[in-house]
């Protein structure tokens, strides 16, 4: 079975909709401060696979390269991540960003959920975890997000 | 943006810093657009390799008295350690450390055998990670045993198709299926690009 077929057996799950979408004109790249945000389910301990339904996140400070890639799914490649980190959080590239005067500023950390959930709605992630990850961020002068999706 | 790419390599391609960029960049032009929702597509696909195997040696048999999924399991451990001195990470450390695979691999040795899970004392009591833990050992080990970058899901097509650990775990897979365990304990044993017959 390939890639392919894995999404195709996930196309059609109902997901949230909601009544109306944010828009937000945002800062000049060149001005803002930016986090990354992965589902990849990675942690900085090695002891601990997400379980199932865990909608929580895990703060990832910059810089860290001894991360572990504890997804609960087995369905993803992880050869990537072995090899080249920034296959799935690309801080070296937003290092080179920053230092080239692209992105304002890298931000202090990082946030990680886990993709691939059981409730399909997301509800603890959208009412809960989701907003006091943007906090943390908020917190740390962040503007900008790139989500790198697992 | 939407990118066509490996599920797990949301940036495409692995020590290739150009592309990530490019992708990246592509994100954030994103935000020059005036209003909004706006998806877009990435101009460049790429697909997995799930059906071929890693071109990968595997270490010739050292102990013949040691089931051949354990002999194979240490000879990899220089491979394994070669690629965590590199890359100063490892996903190994659930139920276990790279000491203990041989225990590790013990318990799908009884799964394979026909013993029930609840007869088997499991580290951490979850043999789900246990089993996480021998595939990243496994594909870890793999990437200092390979002279090119593997594309997507060859490491796992090379575990689970072409090593004794993974004949052993498509054994243990089937019998908690077919021993009615909960879909869980046995759905997670493997990817499920790589089940047979589900």
């Amino acid at each position: 079975m390939s890639d392919a077929a894995v999404r195709a057996r996930a196309n059609d799950i109902p997901v949230y909709e909601f009544d109306s979408l944010a828009w937000t004109t945002p800062k000049p790249l060149a001005e803002s401060r930016v986090a990354l945000v992965t589902t990849a389910g990675l942690r900085t301990d090695t002891a601990t696979l997400w379980s199932q339904s865990d909608e929580g996140f895990t703060v990832l400070p910059h810089g860290t390269n001894d991360l572990s890639f504890a997804h609960f799914s087995p369905n993803f490649d992880r050869s990537g991540f072995n090899l080249d980190i920034n296959t799935v959080l690309p801080t070296d590239r937003l290092d080179e960003m920053a230092a080239a005067g692209t992105i304002g500023s890298v931000a202090r950390q990082h946030i990680s959920f886990m993709g691939a959930q059981k409730d399909h709605n997301l509800a603890t992630m959208r009412l809960d975890t989701g907003p006091a990850a943007a906090q943390l961020l908020r917190e740390d002068g962040v503007h900008t997000i790139l989500l790198t999706p697992v | 943006m939407y990118v066509d790419f490996p599920l797990g390599r949301p940036l495409g391609k692995p020590l290739d810093p150009e592309f990530q960029t490019s992708v990246i960049t592509a994100a954030f032009d994103l935000l020059n657009e005036p209003s909004g929702p706006v998806l877009v597509d990435f101009p460049i696909s790429i697909e997995d390799s799930s059906s071929e195997m890693l071109a990968c040696a595997i270490p010739p048999r050292f102990d013949p008295d040691l089931h051949p999924a354990v002999d194979e399991a240490l000879g990899l451990r220089a491979a394994y350690n070669r690629t965590v001195e590199k890359s100063g990470r490892t996903s190994v450390g659930r139920s276990g450390t790279a000491d203990d695979v041989a225990g590790m691999i013990e318990i799908f040795i009884k799964l394979a055998d026909g013993t029930p899970l609840s007869e088997i004392d499991v580290p951490g009591g979850d043999h789900i990670a246990v089993a996480m833990d021998l595939r990243s050992y496994y594909e870890e080990a793999a990437l200092s045993l390979s002279d090119h970058v593997p594309a997507a899901r060859q490491a796992e097509s090379w575990l689970y198709r072409g090593t004794k650990l993974g004949e052993l775990l498509h054994h243990a897979q089937a019998n908690l299926k077919d021993s009615g365990a909960e879909r869980r304990d046995w759905y997670y044993v493997m990817p499920s690009t790589h089940h047979r017959g589900d």
